[in-house]
């Protein structure tokens, strides 16, 4: 099967998926009612008017925690092609699977060094 | 030692990254089964997921000691069909605070990549869409573009707590997609492939010792299986990892200021990534269309019989994988009633401190294991 009829058939469904949820706000379109009310537009807080804007500030935590997401989500990228390699080794080939596994250990090694590291920090947990 | 990329080549490792196993869907002509193909995917978001709700509805009544929707239809059976058109007759209500472009385009957002997930998943020998080389890393990259749909509806509500409830979901799915990811990760190590359709095959034909036994990954990877469950609830917000629409805290989390068919394609995403979910937990641990462990398809030729499995064969294959998706589903369902919501400090602790160091000892294990046997 060909490269380009198999990822032709994901980008068609692309293009489904958002003429679907065209389709579907078209259709609340026709068929809704529209009974506009001011006080239907207000924020919702409780029953009482907002406080300020609703773009509060944020936990600083949360961006520590997408730090540590990117790092450990490219190492990711670098896990499959060699899990997927992994198995097909054997001792006739081109590089050995024990070099190929001690190698990647070392990897994974240094990252779960990142980790204690962050965790000496006290950024994973939270008092 | 030097391994570069032509000479892997030419040793025949790279050989097998090109083959791939044809679909019955596939046809002669390209449109005819692009469009059988979204159809597959696009009953699986609208009719599957909709039984797995009305599944939710009717198993929490009867844990709760009440009996779920019993109108609309017998038993209630289309009370979920009842909330669509009740859904698409609503108001549209976008607040004047609200940022409308972002808030009308973000549950748009969420929906596409959960109909997209689809296209990779194995139902029964011979019934998928595309079995890319890339399956596995396909199937987890999609189910992680969903968030960002969350976070642009959480941010242009223009709203506390729309706020801290798309934050939060923001937080919790990338914190539980890498354990997720790499207890996938050990799956493909002991398949030796990234194709789901060739997962399916090699959990009915493992090679131990040089006899070929018929062995689902659950049983050799118990703990990735658990790490994997763990992590796909997280993942799906459905509690006790909830703390992304806390109703007690957050009102509804991101969803707080959606009404209408809006709301609806939020709950929609949901629902269809409980099913994609199920679906990948069945097809990686528990033998795909397989019935039993060692014993195949009536109709089959191989052990897991890939397309050439008469009409018996498939229809029962298929309806063996639904039975297994339903069957997780019930689980998610069970854990929900079961356990409260945990605290959002407890969730980031357990997946940094708990799952990940698990995940990356269970793929050292599993390496080990690969060259050693």
């Amino acid at each position: 099967m060909s490269y380009y009829a198999q990822w032709g058939s994901f980008a068609v469904l692309v293009v489904f998926g958002i003429l679907l949820y065209t389709l579907v706000m078209v259709g609340n379109r026709i068929f809704r009612v529209n009974l506009p009310h001011p006080e239907k537009l207000t924020t919702y807080e409780c029953g009482v008017d907002a406080v300020g804007t609703g773009w509060a500030q944020m936990n600083i935590r949360y961006y520590v925690f997408a730090f540590l997401f990117v790092i450990f989500d490219v190492e990711a990228i670098f896990l499959f092609p060699w899990a997927r390699i992994l198995g097909n080794l054997d001792a006739d080939s081109v590089i050995s699977p024990t070099f190929v596994l001690i190698e990647m250990f070392v990897f994974i090694g240094i990252l779960v060094l990142g980790l204690v590291y962050a965790w000496r920090k006290k950024v994973l947990e939270w008092e | 030692m030097t391994a570069s990329l032509p000479a892997l080549w030419d040793a025949g490792v790279l050989e097998a990254l090109v083959a791939q196993s044809a679909s019955l869907l596939t046809l002669d002509n390209f449109w005819l089964s692009a469009l059988l193909k979204i159809l597959l995917c696009t009953v699986m978001l609208m009719v599957v997921s909709l039984v797995g709700g009305y599944l939710e509805h009717k198993a929490m009544g009867h844990m709760q000691n009440r009996t779920g929707p019993m109108e609309a239809g017998p038993h209630g059976v289309l009370q979920l069909v009842a909330d669509g058109i009740k859904f698409i007759q609503k108001e549209d209500i976008v607040p004047r605070a609200a940022d409308p472009l972002v808030f009308a385009v973000a549950p748009g957002v969420a929906l596409v990549p959960a109909l997209l997930g689809f296209l990779v998943i194995p139902l029964g020998p011979g019934i998928w869409a595309e079995d890319l080389e890339l399956g596995l890393f396909y199937a987890l990259a999609i189910g992680s573009v969903g968030v960002l749909g969350i976070l642009m509806g959480g941010w242009a509500s223009a709203n506390k707590f729309s706020l801290i409830g798309g934050i939060r979901a923001a937080a919790q799915l990338i914190a539980y997609e890498l354990p997720l990811i790499l207890a996938a990760a050990a799956v493909a190590i002991q398949a030796g492939s990234l194709s789901l359709v060739d997962i399916v095959e090699s959990q009915a034909t493992m090679n131990i010792f040089g006899t070929p036994v018929s062995m689902w990954f659950v049983f050799p990877q118990l703990l990735g299986f658990a790490i994997f469950v763990t992590a796909a609830l997280a993942e799906l917000s459905r509690p006790p990892f909830d703390m992304p629409i806390a109703d007690s805290e957050l009102v509804f989390g991101y969803m707080t200021e959606y009404t209408g068919i809006k709301f609806a394609m939020f709950l929609l995403t949901e629902y269809g990534g409980m099913v994609f979910m199920s679906a990948l937990i069945s097809v990686l641990y528990l033998g795909g269309w397989q019935p039993l462990p060692g014993i195949g398809l009536p109709g089959c030729e191989a052990a897991a019989g890939i397309s050439d499995c008469g009409a018996l064969g498939t229809v029962l294959g298929v309806g063996i994988m639904m039975a297994k998706i339903m069957a997780l589903i019930f689980v998610m369902v069970w854990l929900r009633v079961a356990y409260p919501r945990l605290r959002e400090d407890q969730l980031q602790k357990i997946s940094w401190l708990v799952l990940i160091p698990l995940s990356l000892a269970n793929i050292v294990v599993v390496a080990i294991g690969k060259v050693a046997l």
